[in-house]
């Protein structure tokens, strides 16, 4: 993969190609429809302006000044909440960028709102981009890369040992009727959770043979659905805000669930812990991916070189609290070192149990071919109808 | 006992008149100009993008990309009849409202009577002061509030926990009850206002044909407020059927009209759009049987 991605860039024109003969080169197996869409060739003079949608935490003062400063590029960053707002804004076609998650980015390269990028641009995608990271179906497309990533996380299993006493050491808790916390579980309030229910059917249930979370036929998205449904009678509270969601762990409403290692660390108390139960997780894997109408397209390769680098990489990766994509970043000093270790950054081994994001669509991304899977409208509809 | 010597007329439809008549034609042009800009933001910003809101209603997504596509289609209205969690959402709704608007009329025309015909100048003052306070501060700010007093570890529990017991937490009665403190103002002012207009002497008379207070408040006093009570309870029920940051902060799992449109806008925004035409049609049925009634001849 490390080689091939020069020699792909190289040759733009034969990537699109590739791409239009849907060609499988890109190591995860898949080959899917996409837009033809033209790619940078060089990079120009940068237009002075960059409008970025982005998670809060990645585009800030500290790091956009100095860009400012190098490139002449003003940055507006537009903090979305959720992936689906980021789509949103996205095809409004206002924004040069997006720090796009997985279950965003199929959409985004399906729906031709974003452009093929050509890593030869972007000197800081270089080996010291973890592998982990690298060629991934969410931004990696029939060989072709619609995305540079710039960090990741898992979906963990936060409790609050007070409670709990010991650690709970499989999903159960938050998944079964009979669980001991029943009435104080939350989850996360958004489709893309349909996953976590697919990655614990998949150990509880293997006889509905699911192998990818994120490849569902209709039987097993409704076997995720009933699941989900069985849960929703132990959630105290849904939780899509991470501010709302580490109040509600503070407050006592909430004693286990899903949730992120930064929420468990900016809960500032040392009774909620975190673990990666047995089961493995679902986990989000952002990465910057240019608009098809950006008006500011050189200032955005500038702006994902900029962030690639280990310096501002790690900036990025500290700020929000999240393993960098950078990982060289984790050698330059302590701090990087401690917080690489906590985040499991370099740790392929931890990633290896960790599904990343990913849009569904009707083409089976576990690559079965003798039945239709569901895509992410019809996650959308069955996720709307389980809070009822 | 001084007695209130007049009703005020009800104002709005005799100013009005005094306009007209003092308009000459000349001046036809100036009220043209004068009018234009309302009638411009009404018809543009206000009716212009509910318009476009509400036609998305009829319109398709694609399943692939999730992008809106123009059409004509009734199936986003069939899914709010045959999707359970959809009925039951607006049903649910539609109660929480109804809720909300009973115990703010149970509570604000005890304490209007109370204000206007009981209570000394001082403390009507500071009455007045205390229901009108909230409208002062943000809405958010009431709603994190409500979620502060009522959390686990929070005030109320701080305060039930030396009596055994527990608050609510974060469920439906929760939500009726925070939709309830944020909307109360809109019922008790005008139920206040009104009860302030009824002439002493009606209670006087009332009491000297040997009527006890309770059959006072039924045969005189309600009757005259009921187009105070009417016009409250429109403000607490659409603001209510329309809300859905209330459930989301302290609702816990509880899902109203609103969370679904939230959660719809992003997701598939042509079901969402149908979805808003539920509160529409609830209110639109709620001022009907009002109307029935013959309560708004007389707001």
């Amino acid at each position: 993969m490390k080689k091939f991605l020069p020699v792909l860039s190289t040759v733009a024109a034969a990537a699109l190609v590739l791409t239009a003969c849907g060609g499988d080169t890109s190591g995860n197996g898949l080959s899917i429809e996409v837009p033809e869409l033209p790619m940078m060739e060089t990079v120009g003079e940068p237009e002075g302006q960059l409008n970025i949608v982005n998670w809060s935490g990645f585009v800030e003062p500290a790091w956009t000044d100095k860009f400012t400063e190098e490139t002449g590029c003003v940055v507006n960053p537009r903090v979305a909440g959720t992936s689906d707002e980021m789509v949103t804004l996205m095809r409004t076609g206002q924004y040069d960028l997006v720090s796009a998650s997985g279950d965003a980015s199929l959409r985004l390269i399906v729906g031709g709102d974003v452009s093929p990028l050509n890593l030869d641009l972007i000197r800081n995608f270089s080996d010291d981009i973890v592998p982990g990271m690298k060629g991934q179906i969410y931004d990696t497309i029939n060989g072709q890369a619609y995305g540079v990533p710039i960090g990741r996380g898992a979906n963990i299993l936060q409790y609050d040992e007070e409670v709990t006493g010991t650690a709970p050491d499989s999903w159960s808790v938050v998944w079964e009727a009979d669980s001991p916390y029943a009435g104080k579980v939350t989850a996360y309030d958004a489709p893309i959770y349909i996953a976590d229910a697919a990655v614990y059917l998949m150990s509880t249930k293997p006889e509905l043979g699911i192998t990818n979370p994120y490849a569902l036929d209709e039987t097993q998205l409704a076997a995720a659905v009933d699941l989900l449904k069985q849960q929703n009678s132990i959630i105290g509270e849904y939780w899509s805000d991470p501010a709302a969601q580490i109040g509600s762990f503070v407050g006592g409403n909430t004693v286990v669930g899903t949730s992120w290692e930064i929420l468990r660390k900016l809960t500032g108390e040392e009774k909620f812990k975190s673990t990666l139960p047995k089961e493995g997780s679902t986990g989000w894997y952002d990465a910057w991916m240019l608009s098809s109408t950006a008006a500011n397209p050189n200032c955005a390769y500038l702006w994902m070189d900029y962030t690639s680098s280990a310096e501002v990489n790690g900036q990025i990766a500290t700020t929000f609290g999240m393993a960098p994509a950078n990982g060289a970043w984790c050698d330059t000093s302590e701090e990087a070192k401690a917080h690489c270790e906590q985040y499991h950054a370099t740790d392929e081994v931890y990633f290896d149990q960790i599904w990343p994001w990913t849009t569904p669509i009707e083409q089976c991304v576990d690559g079965r071919t003798d039945v239709k899977c569901t895509n992410f409208q019809d996650w959308t509809d069955a996720w709307l109808t389980i809070k009822g | 006992m001084t007695s209130v010597l007049q009703v005020p007329e009800p104002p709005t439809q005799a100013k009005a008149q005094v306009v007209a008549a003092r308009t000459p034609r000349q001046n036809r042009r100036g009220l043209l100009w004068l009018l234009t800009p309302p009638a411009a933001w009404l018809l543009v910003l206000y009716i212009g993008s509910l318009f476009f809101l509400l036609i998305t209603a009829f319109w398709f997504i694609n399943p692939f990309t999730s992008k809106v596509v123009p059409g004509f289609t009734l199936e986003n209205f069939v899914s709010i009849l045959t999707v359970p969690a959809y009925l039951t959402t607006a049903i649910r709704s539609l109660l929480i409202a109804l809720a909300v608007t009973f115990i703010a009329i149970v509570l604000a025309v005890p304490l209007a009577i109370y204000m206007a015909k009981i209570a000394s100048p001082p403390m009507r003052a500071f009455l007045a002061l205390s229901i009108t306070l909230p409208l002062w501060a943000g809405y958010l700010v009431k709603l994190i509030a409500m979620r502060v007093v009522f959390t686990e570890n929070g005030f109320l529990n701080w305060l039930l926990a030396p009596f055994g017991i527990s608050g609510p937490g974060f469920n439906t009665s929760t939500v009726i009850i925070t939709l309830t403190y944020l909307w109360f103002p809109f019922m008790a002012l005008p139920v206040y206002t009104a009860v302030r207009q009824i002439p002493n002497n009606y209670f006087d008379a009332s009491a000297d044909l040997g009527a006890n207070s309770w059959r006072t408040i039924r045969t005189v006093v309600l009757p005259l407020i009921k187009p105070a009570i009417i016009a409250g309870s429109v403000f607490t029920f659409s603001l209510s059927l329309g809300d859905y940051l209330v459930a989301r902060f302290v609702g816990g799992s509880t899902q109203m009209i609103g969370s679904i449109i939230a959660s719809n806008i992003n997701l598939n925004p042509p079901v969402a759009a149908a979805f808003s035409f539920v509160p529409i049609a609830f209110v639109l049925v709620y001022l009907w049987v009002v109307r029935k009634m013959g309560a708004l001849e007389r707001l």
